[in-house]
């Protein structure tokens, strides 16, 4: 028995240190939640903001950046919309696109009508692209944000912007009247804790490390730049504090006067 | 009827009738499809509400297809039970028949293995060490049957439409698993009853037939529940709508089903080992005889030695399934890699860590069984510091979690010296020197008991020494040039020669060795029971490593189809259709474990209560002394 015990309170300390380490010994991250369509007003949109939609759908809800980023995965895109004219000449295109626009889309839903050297599936010698449909799949965008997207492109390879903003959301509204419209947080306290700004800053009772401490922020910012750094946060980076942690899309997460109240808290937090 | 009369012609006669009868039943090329279109009525109508207002399936040529799109769901068809969380008991019961379907599936292989050796040498302790293998895992297959009914029963009551989606596409493979798993049933009964009814000559072969029977069936029966769910992760035979092509065999030879075949196989005798160790310790040291200890650590040794086997090959079934994954999908290749699951490896790190450390540590205490062992323990010391340099390396994260003065004190989350060995290429490098020092472990053990007796013995070990030497720089090569001195692609490409490398160094090194100690001489005998208690601790920790590793695997595996059932043709739209957090999945996984080693303790308990008997004096009435012959055949 003495036996059984020892080996039974051995196995739970492993047990217990294996837990232990999982729980606190790696950075508690909050996986984000499925993706969702935004919800837009095409007919209030301007083309910035329509540019910025796409920025926002390719960070996020289009995944793009998993592959296109400085870690050689998948090509840069700042020149595709620059490039694009001398593909659709080059001989290894199999597209039938015949403007930059129709080129970027066909790249977007046709991957593999020109594959980038280097960057094709393995064994395929560059003929087919490891990229999936945009428009299909776990990341299924609808025709608004491929438009948006193909808008971002366009803008950042600094070539003439031809999309239009498409004159009705289509398939975008499509889902939304199937979604619920959430309540409105009644207390700052409960914007804070569901929105989990503690996960990255000190704030309130949260101890959060990954962005700046939030405790005493009005004393050093005013609201104007506290609404800013939320819902634009890569606009100004404090330092030692890594770009792109934070989440961009809390102007369209967060109602206005829930936002109002977020702000009203931190400018008066001295 | 008199079985000890029955003539072996007459016993094999019988026997071969039953299996040609098996094996006709099992081969039986009928469509029980249209039989079986009721079986799955109750779930597929589910599946046919929810999917209702949904276009008609519709196949390449126009033509209307008997299956539908896959169900959209809404958070309605989820049903729900107050106080359950449907999810977290889908998990749970899910990981727990894995546990036992792992732990009864593993060991009759090598019971198989042992049972084989035991014919070849013709030392009966194989022998008895396989019965009693097999006799610990008989407990366990009842019990891996009752999980995996009640896994059916979760599934069917928590997500009706996904079960009646998978069950129209799986009807076939799911009435063949059925009818597997009553071939499954006869053949392990017939293995184990029969043991000892079927010894020597011609009935051993029969029994070790059965053996392989067994081993056959239940393979079959992991490869038909492997196609489930990687048709869940890579799905094949359907359209992008999930229509159902209606041909099986593309929906079961989806991209992922061989990688997970192959690494579970792999994965399952190295678990199946451990557990069997794990038994072995707690008779160890339960054991005050020291017939009994020398006995079970003998039987420790040769689970261990089942385990690390295993283990070795292992990182690199990994290898291929990842990128098969990656193949697949990049994009699940990078969620799972580089996205919310790459702080897992961080803790998959700890635990091959554990692993290693504790296979190597157990192999050290175990050379104290021979008087030569004391020639290499000066080498130990570095075998322990390559061990845990590696172990290291592979534990440095990529990026670090640091307060704000940290950060700025650092310059950024990257450290300057420490920073490079966060990424793969580092991590590549780790694991096969990790490898290759635990294969040094058993080489020194192997070799501590023996004198080598031929001429060229000094020229053989210098030769060791050059392979050795001539694998650790190609490692080293491959994984510091390939992996910081070109792009991603070739990064992740260096893997693979690192691995031949391994595998080369170590299949030479076997082959070299064998033909230096042909002939050797033994320092003398084994002296089995003499290690310390402490290594059996070692042995216990590997068996409780390897039940959460393979908790924490699954939860990867299963997460990195984030919010889909069925991977772009199903979404999950349940209330749990999120990622949970390492934490709290860290701690479903330990709730899991402590439920399954408290079942395998009780399995152990069982399997000993067995064989003991209890004489309850005066309890029976005293009765007058009857001939046998009344008693029945006799």
């Amino acid at each position: 028995m003495k036996n059984f015990i020892k080996v039974c309170f051995f196995s739970l300390l492993v047990i217990g240190l294996f837990a232990g380490f999982a729980n606190f010994g790696v950075p508690r991250i909050e996986p984000a939640p499925p993706p969702t369509e935004e919800k837009v007003d095409l007919g209030s949109l301007t083309m910035d903001q329509f540019i910025a939609l796409g920025e926002r759908v390719y960070k996020g809800k289009g995944t793009c950046t998993l592959c296109h980023n400085n870690l050689g995965r998948a090509p840069l895109l700042e020149k595709a919309a620059g490039v694009s004219e001398a593909r659709m000449k080059d001989p290894k295109y199999k597209g039938e696109a015949d403007s930059i626009e129709s080129y970027l889309l066909e790249s977007m839903v046709k991957p593999s009508a020109y594959v980038v050297a280097g960057f094709g599936k393995k064994g395929t010698n560059d003929t087919v692209s490891p990229m999936p449909d945009v428009s299909a799949g776990s990341i299924g965008m609808n025709d608004v944000e491929i438009a948006a997207v193909l808008a971002y492109l366009q803008d950042l390879g600094g070539v003439e912007v031809t999309v239009e903003i498409p004159s009705d959301a289509g398939e975008a509204a499509e889902d939304d009247e199937e979604e619920e419209q959430r309540k409105p947080y009644e207390t700052v306290e409960d914007i804070i804790s569901e929105v989990g700004c503690g996960a990255c800053h000190k704030i309130g009772e949260d101890e959060g490390e990954n962005g700046p401490d939030l405790t005493d922020i009005g004393a050093e910012r005013d609201a104007a730049h506290i609404r800013k750094s939320i819902l634009d946060p890569n606009a100004e980076i404090s330092d030692g504090f890594e770009p792109d942690l934070m989440p961009q899309d809390y102007g369209t997460q967060l109602y206005a006067q829930e936002l109002e109240m977020l702000v009203d808290y931190l400018a008066k937090s001295k | 009827m008199n079985w000890q009369k029955i003539s072996k012609a007459q016993m094999l006669k019988t026997l071969s009738v039953l299996l040609v009868a098996g094996l006709f039943v099992f081969l039986l090329p009928v469509d029980f499809s249209a039989n079986l279109s009721d079986i799955g009525t109750n779930a597929a109508n589910a599946s046919e509400k929810a999917a209702e207002g949904a276009t008609e399936g519709a196949t390449e040529d126009g033509e209307a297809s008997p299956f539908a799109p896959a169900p959209k769901t809404t958070l309605a068809s989820y049903p729900t039970v107050d106080g359950v969380n449907s999810r977290v008991a889908v998990w749970l019961v899910a990981q727990l028949h894995l546990w036992f379907a792992a732990f009864v599936l593993a060991v009759p292989i090598f019971v198989f293995i042992i049972e084989a050796i035991g014919m070849k040498t013709r030392d009966q302790r194989y022998d008895n060490m396989a019965y009693e293998f097999i006799k610990v895992s008989i407990t366990a297959y009842s019990l891996t049957a009752i999980l995996g009914g009640l896994l059916g029963f979760l599934l069917i009551l928590f997500y009706p439409d996904l079960w009646g989606y998978l069950s129209t596409i799986f009807k076939d493979t799911m009435f063949w698993y059925a009818m597997l798993f009553f071939a499954e049933s006869a053949c392990l009964y017939l293995y184990y009853y029969g043991w000892h009814w079927l010894q020597g000559g011609n009935r051993k072969w029969v029994h070790l037939t059965l053996g392989l029977l067994l081993n056959a069936v239940g393979t079959m029966l992991m490869f038909l529940a492997n196609a489930w769910l990687t048709f869940m992760m890579s799905p094949e035979g359907v359209d992008p709508s999930g229509v159902f092509s209606g041909e099986i065999w593309h929906a079961l030879q989806n991209h992922l089903w061989n990688p997970i075949n192959l690494h579970r196989v792999v994965a399952n005798v190295a678990f199946g080992g451990s557990i069997v160790g794990a038994y072995a310790a707690f008779k160890f040291l339960s054991s005050t005889e020291p017939s009994q200890r020398a006995h079970y650590d003998w039987v420790g040794y040769n689970a261990n030695f089942i385990a690390i086997s295993a283990l070795l090959p292992l990182p690199f079934a990994g290898y291929y399934l990842t990128t098969e994954i990656y193949a697949y999908s990049q994009q699940m290749g990078i969620t799972l890699m580089g996205g919310i699951f790459a702080w897992l490896f961080i803790i998959q790190a700890v635990l091959i860590g554990s692993l290693f450390l504790s296979a190597n540590y157990y192999l050290w205490c175990c050379m104290g069984r021979s008087e030569g062992a004391v020639r290499y323990n000066k080498y130990i010391k570095y075998i322990a510091i390559v061990i845990v340099g590696a172990f290291l390396v592979w534990f440095t994260p990529h990026t670090l979690v640091l307060t704000n003065e940290e950060l700025k004190a650092l310059g950024g989350p990257y450290h300057k010296y420490v920073g490079p060995f966060g990424i793969m290429p580092a991590k590549n490098t780790a694991v096969n020197l990790m490898i290759l020092a635990t294969y040094v472990s058993f080489l020194f053990y192997r070799r501590a008991n023996k004198v080598a007796t031929v001429s060229w013995v000094n020229a053989g070990n210098a030769m060791q020494v050059a392979l050795f030497t001539a694998g650790v720089v190609n490692i080293f090569i491959l994984g510091i040039y390939y992996g910081y001195f070109t792009n991603t692609v070739y990064k992740i490409a260096a893997s693979i020669p690192q691995v031949c490398t391994t595998l080369v160094v170590i299949v030479a090194s076997i082959v070299i060795d064998a033909f230096i100690y042909k002939g050797s001489k033994e320092v003398g005998p084994l002296k089995w029971g003499r290690v310390p208690e402490r290594s059996q601790y070692a042995l216990f920790l590997l068996a409780v490593s390897f039940t959460w590793l393979m908790g924490l695997m699954g939860y990867i595996r299963s997460g990195i189809r984030q919010h889909w059932h069925v991977v772009d043709i199903m979404r999950d739209n349940s209330a749990d259709a999120f990622t949970p957090t390492m934490g709290f999945a860290a701690n479903v996984v330990s709730a899991g474990a402590v439920i399954f080693l408290s079942m395998v303790i009780f399995v152990f308990w069982l399997s000993q209560i067995s064989s003991k008997k209890t004489d309850p004096k005066g309890y029976w009435t005293p009765q007058a002394e009857k001939p046998t012959a009344t008693m029945g055949a006799e």
